[in-house]
């Protein structure tokens, strides 16, 4: 059984990383590349139904089991069955202009088919209301928890002031009489705020970014070469 | 007042927050005034960008539009991809529409939709612009069309055939595009088509993106992104260069269609002010008075409502972030009171 469990994965994992690491860097090898990333968009296809069976399998279980807010469980499960039916039904699509005596050749999600209903009179509004209430939410947190507890905190607190205001009109309000010509312009609110989104925020982004890449780099040749084993979920 | 302060209720702040994002809404959009914008480099870049691409080659550029988010986004970044598409099919450009996110078509069908369709209805499907549509498989489809575009999309989004597409012919990978243009809301987003397209096969790439994006982005650019929008600001200073560059266009086509000297037309088109006054002068004597009169429009009509998003969405952000600091600023005088009088924080 080790071999299925273990030892399989590891050859197919080390064998696709070793291929796309050579096809990026010979061009020789740049269609075993091609044909790596064709494996790995069918099993993003597959990725699909695994998850669907995965929201499937827990929602009926909260169901199944009663378990506090079961009801949105249901909620879950008659949208995606919905969803799902008239998606792969094609139900209210219109025919391919290109071939119209093929059937199920036409557009699902063209404007005016039942999954366009879906998706303009519930989906949009329901993410965008989700989207927006954000704001609400960070009015608050800012009220609460933006204290300034020591110097760290009141560098930031200034920061995201200069932001805040310089990245509206407010900030050409306030310091809209320094003239743009002048010596002093970069004081006004509106340039502070490019200056700090450029100069200080990419300085720290940009070290932070190298860091993670030493990190993928290290942690993805301990996976292909077999030492880093935790993803075949074996606890080795 | 420092007790009342201490004892807000937080659904206080959420009505603060509801008018100062509700008022502006309806007084922009009763009134039509918007705040004036000055472009920052960021969004200078990307237009000229935008513009410039295809000029290298001495033909029409073919421009990749990814529209990499979904409506939660769509309030940011819809009126950055409405600008990009106005600024493309003025300037020319051959667009080819997709997506890495699966409500991404719908992204893609409205903004072809509200600008294409509406003010450019001249432009033909397949020879002009095309809707590939959204493939899955994140940044690993990048990495495939670098090597070869047919292998990831055999059809186009209403399942016609490349070969069939005009505009298709001599497309074959992304080497194959003048500027990817790119508006994204995460993952997969600017900074796969940075990593496994711009970077590797050298081609410009611009993106608009949301305000959480933009910092990760940043040191990016001006290498290996050209330009760089962040958020609603980021749109709004967009919109405003598309606006004033189309319409410096048509009182340039125009002018020059009346018989006009080029030469006096492009300095003239610069200040749509004077046009009015011009239309009187004697050297628009020629002119016929229907000529004049989609001058003067030109010169000094209102932008159509779906090229104002970016601007508009400005002034309910201008209120929100006041409200922000506003208690931030309060937050802290509590903070300061308690420590005072040794309460806890």
């Amino acid at each position: 059984m080790q071999i299925l469990t273990r030892s399989i994965p590891l050859f197919i994992t080390t064998v696709a990383g070793i291929v796309m690491i050579l096809s990026a860097f010979f061009p020789y090898t740049s269609d075993w590349g091609k044909f790596a990333g064709q494996f790995f968009n069918i099993l993003a296809a597959f990725a699909f139904v695994l998850g669907g069976g995965n929201l499937l399998k827990l929602h009926l279980k909260k169901i199944s089991d009663q378990r506090p807010g079961w009801a949105y469980s249901g909620v879950v499960l008659v949208c995606f069955i919905v969803t799902l039916f008239v998606g792969l039904m094609k139900i209210g699509a219109y025919p391919n202009p290109t071939y119209p005596s093929v059937h199920f050749g036409g557009e699902t999600q063209g404007s005016g088919s039942m999954f366009w209903w879906f998706y303009e009179y519930a989906f949009k509004p329901l993410t965008s209301t989700m989207f927006a209430m954000l704001a609400f939410y960070v009015a608050s947190a800012a009220f609460r928890a933006f204290r300034a507890k020591n110097f760290e905190a009141i560098l930031l607190l200034g920061t995201a002031f200069i932001v805040l205001l310089g990245r509206t009109f407010a900030g050409v309000l306030a310091t809209g009489w320094i003239p743009p010509d002048s010596a002093f312009s970069g004081l006004r609110l509106e340039n502070l705020s490019v200056y700090v989104m450029q100069v200080f925020n990419t300085a720290g982004t940009r070290a932070i970014m190298i860091g993670i890449a030493l990190g993928i780099a290290s942690t993805s040749m301990k996976i292909l070469l077999g030492i880093d084993r935790s993803f075949l979920g074996s606890g080795d | 007042m420092i007790k009342l302060l201490e004892n807000l209720d937080r659904r206080w702040i959420f009505l603060a927050m509801a008018l100062c994002v509700s008022v502006p809404i309806l007084v922009i959009g009763l009134t039509g005034v918007t705040f004036p914008e000055t472009p920052t480099p960021l969004a200078e870049a990307f237009f000229a960008e935008v513009d410039r691409a295809g000029e290298a080659k001495g033909r029409r550029a073919n421009v990749l539009i990814a529209l990499d988010y979904d409506p939660a986004s769509a309030g940011e970044l819809s009126p950055m991809s409405a600008s990009l598409v106005n600024q493309c099919s003025q300037r020319g450009h051959r667009m080819y529409f997709i997506s890495l996110w699966p409500v991404g078509p719908q992204m893609i069908d409205d903004s072809i939709e509200k600008v294409i369709k509406r003010y450019y209805p001249h432009l033909v499907y397949g020879e002009d612009y095309v809707n590939l549509g959204f493939k899955a498989g994140n940044e690993q489809v990048i990495k495939v069309m670098g090597i070869d575009l047919t292998t990831e999309f055999r059809t186009d989004v209403e399942g016609t055939t490349l070969s069939k597409i005009p505009m298709m012919e001599g497309i074959t990978s992304l080497e194959d595009f003048d500027l990817i243009a790119e508006i994204s809301a995460g993952y997969p987003g600017s900074k796969e088509w940075v990593l496994y397209a711009a970077t590797q096969y050298d081609i410009p790439l611009v993106s608009g993106m949301t305000g959480v994006q933009a910092p990760q982005n940043y040191p990016y650019y001006p290498t290996q992104l050209k330009g760089l929008l962040g958020a609603i600001k980021g749109a709004a200073e967009y919109e405003f260069i598309v606006n004033e560059y189309i319409r410096r266009s048509r009182l340039e086509e125009l002018l020059v269609a009346s018989g006009l000297d080029p030469a006096v037309a492009g300095p003239l088109a610069d200040e749509p002010a004077q046009i009015p006054a011009w239309t009187t002068s004697a050297a628009a004597a020629s002119m016929t008075p229907e000529a004049k009169a989609d001058l003067i429009d030109a010169a000094t009509g209102a932008t159509p409502g779906e090229f104002l998003e970016g601007q508009r969405r400005m002034g309910p952000q201008l209120f929100a972030h006041l409200l922000m600091v506003l208690l931030i600023i309060l937050g802290n005088v509590i903070f300061f009171a308690q420590r005072r009088r040794g309460g806890s924080a």
